[in-house]
Formats: C-alpha cells, structure tokens, sequence
C-alpha cells in the first residue's frame, strides 16, 4: 500500500503541476510531494521489511538503502528547486517573452514530480519487466528536464540522452527475454521466483542475458564505454536536474544491473559476473581520470567525477567480500556529496554566467564567500579526504583489494585515483583561489549566497562527514543486509 | 505484420489478452508511428530522406553480412524448449542489427528514430516467439513506453529542426571533449 502510494502521489501530483498556472501553487506542490515521499520513506523504514513472493511492487533488503538516497536527494532537490526557479524566472523574462501552452516551468515542475514518480518505481520493482518499463520511463520523465533552457546545446544535450539511453535500454530488454528463456518461461518474471528457480536455468542463455542487461542499464548508468551522453546531459541540464541525475538516477540503472546479479548469484555465475563487474569498473575510472585531467567546463569535470564514483561501485560490487559494503558506502556517500556539489555549481554558474573553469577566479573572496566553502569542502569530500563517509567506502574496497592478494587491481585503483586527485585539485584550487576577474555585466545576476542556495548543499556535506565520523548502528545494519544480498559479506 | 503475429504464433490457444495485443499493436506500429513520422517529416520539410554516410552499397552489404552473422549467432544457440519456426531466431537478430546499423549509419534525426523502432521491433519479435506466456500488463507497459518515446523523440526533432533549421545530427557536435 505505501509502495503504491509513493509512486501514485508524485505521478498523481506531477500530472496537476503541468496545469497550475500560479507559480506559488506549484511550488507548494513539490515541497509537498518531497515531505510525503519523505515520510513514506521512513514509514517503509519503520515497518519490517518482508517481500511477499507474489508481489510486483515492494521493497527489500537491497532497495530500501536506494530508496532513501533518492528521497533524500529528492527533497533536498526540491527545496533548493524553489529558490533557483524564482530566480531563473527573471532570467527568462530577460530572455524572451515568447510563451507556450505550458509554462516552461510548469513543464519542469511537472517532469521533475514524475521523475521521482518514475525513480520510485523502478526502485520498488520486483517483477524484471515492471524494472525495465520504469527505467525507460525515468528516461522519458527526465528529458524535458534536460531540455529546461531551450537553448541549442541543451537541445543537442537532450537528443544524444534520449537517443543513447534508449538504444541502451533497448539492449536491456533483450536481455530481459534471454533471461525469460533461460528460465524456460516459466510463470512471471519475478526477482524472488527468478532466484528460486536459478539451479536449473539454462547457463548459456543466463550469461548472454546478464551481459546484455549489463550493457543496457550499463549505458544509462554510466560506465565507461557507454558513457558518452553523460557529460553532455549533466552540463547541459540545470544543476537541479544534474544533481539528480547523477545521484539518483544513476543509482536505479545500478539497481537494474543488481537484480540481473542476484539472479546469476543463485544460478552459481558468481565469478563471470564479478569479472565483468571489475573490468567495466576499472575501465570507468580510468576514463574518467583522463577525461577530467584536461577538462575546462566544471559541470563536465564533476559528471566525469559521476562516471569515476560508478567505477568504483562497481568494481567493488565486482570484488566481492567486504568490498560490496565498502560500494554500498560509497554510493550513499556520492550521492549526497555530488549532488551537494552539483547545487554548488548551480550557484557558481547563477553567479558568474559561465561554465568555463578559466573564467572563475577567488571564488572563496567577495560575494560568493559561503559557496566557495562550499565548493572546497566538497571538493575534499568528493575525493575520499578522511572525514568523509567515501573515505571509508574507498578504504575498506582497497582493503578487500588487497587482501584478496589482487596487487594488478590495486595498483590500477591508486593511480586512477592519483590522476583523478591531480585532475580535480588544479581545477578547483584555481577556481577558489587567485586574484578576482573584473566582471563588466553583473547587474543581473542574482545573490548565490543566498540562505537556502548554501543550506541544502551544506545539510548534505554536514550529513556526510557525519557518517564518517560517527557511523550509526542502524545505517551499517542496513548497508550490511544489502551487502549480504548482492554476494558481499 | 508484426501486431499480426501474437495471433498467428498462438493460435490454437487465442485468448482475448492476445487479441488486445494485437490489434494494440497494429494500431500503434502500424497507424500512430507513420503518422507521427511524417507529420515530423513535413514539419522538418525533408525532401530526401536517406543519406547514409557509407554509401548504398556498403549499407547493402553490411544488411547481407548481419543477416549471416545473426544465422550463425542463432545456430550457436541451444534452445531450451520447441521452436515456433528455426527462422525466428535469425530475422529477429537480422531486425535488431539492422535498426542498430541504421541508429549508427544515418545523419538525420528521423532516421535515427525509425533505426530505433526498427530495433525494438526486432527485440518485440524475439520475445513473441520465445516468450508465450507474458502477462498482458507488461506488453502493454512496454507499448506505451516506446510510444512515448517516440512521441518525445518527435518533439525533440521539432524543436531541433526549429534551433537548427536541419535535423542533421552529424552537426550535432558542439558537446565534445
């Protein structure tokens, strides 16, 4: 019942937001819609979690840990969306004063309540099929999202994301029928009969379904090969949007790639998957490092950051051991730190009008004081500096690294991770520090100081180094029981 | 042709789930999607459509060597139950690469979209003839899933014909490293 109704409500809520013509009503629609989620959430928290076998809809051991990234991220989202909509409003009345039959803001507020809708639902999923309609879904929610300036690149942006992820998701589908026929089509697709059923599924079949599915949710989720849209849609989208991509988003197209796991899990294919988990792992990092080494647009650099932090998940889902909670840790500790530091950008980008990293100088003097901080501390988090919960993520994956005797992959790890470091400290040391560049044309740009412009990113870093520095016995029991699920200990 | 084959491949057990199916889908595949296709087109004001960027006879050839390799590929399986026919396996290989060769080969947005349609009807066909016993719920998800897509995808083409005055996605490039 609270299942159905975390997906109904925002669906509900989001379908009214396209037709409020009061900018006020709608925003009062996503506060609310973000506090119920939210109260949903730790309703589902409260109440024991039991996944009955003939259920589509439900949440289990693994996904409770993705749903609460997502509301979290979600109504730090939606707050933060309020203040920048009123003062991206100014800047479209400067820009033209053409008007559709929607409002363009009633189009995001609509897309973003049915993103969330969407995200819901592939994370309840239990039925593979319902998993991937709701995948494709949050394609389909997100892209007017992306599309929010109507300008040309976020046009460009738009397609290549739509385009991509839909081919890629395609590829998932397949996959889906090659597992169904694996298990000689017996009965529904359902995660919990799938893994009953997995002793006597046709191998062949079962290894040629996890690699497509692999692929596909690969693609949306950001590994590196697959990758190419990324970068583009999380520095084309308003900075919103990219935190929720980035920290949510990305997390459900993993989701989908960890059913498909726990499957071959139960069939026996433990090692095939975990090579593929750790040679697309490290392969992401690596990209990624090259990628931000020469970046000059900073929302560019921090998608890369994404491709490198879904590296390092997976390759520590791929190790297996203690490393799959290590990943775990690192997932909830990446959500919340890019998303602070994609809010973050959001203020730099109100503030300065440009995303090149050779136009910001002194971020840290003047009147972007506070979101400087910001800016550094996040910095220091995004990259694993001790007291940051992706510290110990990172760590206990080395750990397991090195205690499973694999010096190759440990030493590919730390040179990644150096290159990444390098990389992002020269990008933001010298967007923080220096002498002030002369702005002519400020007149219009708006006050990023702003108390809920620096609240919401500074809530998740607090929470963050929080984790780090005291790890609460319920959170490491929940991380554990997901870990437990997905073949770690 | 497709919608027509939930019927022909059960039709000894027809039931009214996969009737709907059916005629959902030639009602979807056959009628909506051309019909949003050219509206695109006329709204883009095309008048060739195809430019590949190999050339006909390579596209020719490589249409040849999918359909070998999807037989070969198809022959490398072992199936796990009886067959509805040995060719089903094949021509819905040969349908996927294809829509993924033409997703990869063309220039224009729109014959990107019929490449992924192309794709998906491949995908479509596959899960018709290996997977008999779907529930009705699901197709139909995936139905309006890809018809949304598609409805969006026809939004996005309008407005990129409108940003751009073409829907040439090789221009696409300003987002690169």
């Amino acid at each position: 019942m609270i299942t159905i109704l975390m997906i109904t409500i925002p669906f509900s809520f989001g379908v009214i937001a396209f037709f409020i013509r009061n900018d006020f009503m709608r925003r009062i629609l996503i506060i609310g819609c973000s506090v119920i989620h939210l109260i949903l959430t730790s309703l589902v928290w409260a109440k024991c979690l039991d996944v009955s076998s003939n259920e589509w809809l439900g949440f289990d051991n693994v996904s409770i840990i993705f749903l609460t990234i997502t509301s979290v991220l979600f109504s730090g989202a939606a707050v933060y969306a309020i203040r920048y909509l009123s003062d991206e409003k100014i800047y479209f009345k400067n820009e033209d004063g053409k008007r559709s039959v929607f409002s363009p803001e009633a189009v995001f507020s609509g897309c973003f309540l049915l993103f969330l809708s969407t995200m819901t639902m592939v994370i309840a999923s239990q039925h593979l099929a319902v998993l991937w309609v709701a995948v494709e879904a949050t394609t389909l929610a997100s892209a007017p999202l992306i599309y929010f300036h109507r300008t040309k690149r976020s046009l460009e942006a738009t397609w290549k994301y739509l385009l991509i992820c839909s081919v890629g998701i395609a590829i998932a589908l397949l996959g889906i029928f090659f597992l169904a026929v694996a298990n000689n089509n017996q009965g529904e697709m359902l995660l919990i009969n799938m893994i009953e059923n997995a002793q006597g599924m046709n191998i062949p079949w079962l290894k040629a379904a996890f690699l497509l599915l692999f692929v596909g949710y690969g693609t949306k989720m950001g590994l590196a090969p697959f990758h190419t849209w990324l970068p583009d849609a999380h520095s084309e989208a308003p900075s919103v949007v990219s935190a929720l991509l980035s920290g949510a988003l990305l997390n459900c197209a993993l989701l989908g790639i960890l059913r498909g796991y726990q499957i071959c899990i139960a069939a026996g294919l433990k090692t095939y998957c975990q090579e593929i988990f750790i040679v697309f792992g490290l392969l992401s990092i690596f990209f990624a490092a090259v990628f931000i080494l020469k970046q000059t647009d900073y929302k560019r650099m921090l998608a890369y950051s994404s491709v490198e932090h879904m590296g390092i998940i997976t390759l520590g889902i791929g190790l297996g051991g203690s490393a799959v909670f290590g990943a775990m840790l690192n997932m909830l500790g990446h959500s919340l730190t890019k998303a602070g530091l994609f809010f973050t950008a959001g203020n730099i980008l109100s503030s300065f009008k440009t995303k090149k990293i050779s136009d910001i100088r002194a971020l840290i003097a003047g009147r972007t004081r506070w979101t400087g901080i910001l800016w550094m501390v996040g910095f220091l988090l995004i990259i694993g500096t001790p007291p940051s919960g992706i510290f110990l993520g990172k760590f206990i994956i080395l750990k397991e690294c090195i205690f499973q005797r694999r010096y190759g992959i440990t030493f590919a790890f730390l040179i990644t991770l150096a290159i990444v470091f390098i990389g992002m400290a020269r990008i933001f040391i010298s967007m923080t520090q220096g002498a002030p560049v002369e702005k002519d044309n400020n007149n219009n740009s708006c006050n990023v100081d702003d108390f809920w412009r620096i609240f919401v990113p500074g809530l998740f870093f607090v929470l963050i180094i929080s984790i780090g520095i005291y790890f609460p016995a319920w959170l490491a029991r929940a991380l554990e029981s997901a870990a437990l699920g997905l073949g770690g200990f | 042709m497709i919608g027509c084959m939930p019927i022909i491949i059960n039709f000894q057990t027809l039931t009214p789930g996969t009737i709907i199916i059916s005629s959902l889908s030639i009602i979807v595949k056959g009628i909506i999607f051309p019909w949003l296709l050219f509206r695109a087109l006329q709204e883009a004001n095309i008048k060739k459509e195809i430019e590949p960027v190999g050339g006909y006879p390579l596209s020719l050839l490589m249409g040849v060597v999918m359909f070998g390799m999807s037989f070969w590929l198809s022959a490398q399986l072992v199936y796990t139950q009886p067959l509805v026919s040995y060719l089903a396996a094949p021509v819905s290989f040969t349908t996927f690469f294809i829509g993924v060769f033409i997703i990869v080969s063309r220039r224009k947005a729109i014959t990107q979209i019929i490449g992924y349609l192309i794709l998906e009807n491949g995908i479509y066909l596959f899960g018709l003839a290996f997977l008999r016993e779907q529930s009705l719920l699901v197709e139909l998800a995936i139905l309006l899933d890809i018809f949304v897509a598609v409805f969006v995808m026809g939004i996005a083409i309008f407005h990129i014909n409108r940003a751009f005055d073409h829907i040439d996605t090789q221009k696409l490039s300003e987002l690169k490293d």
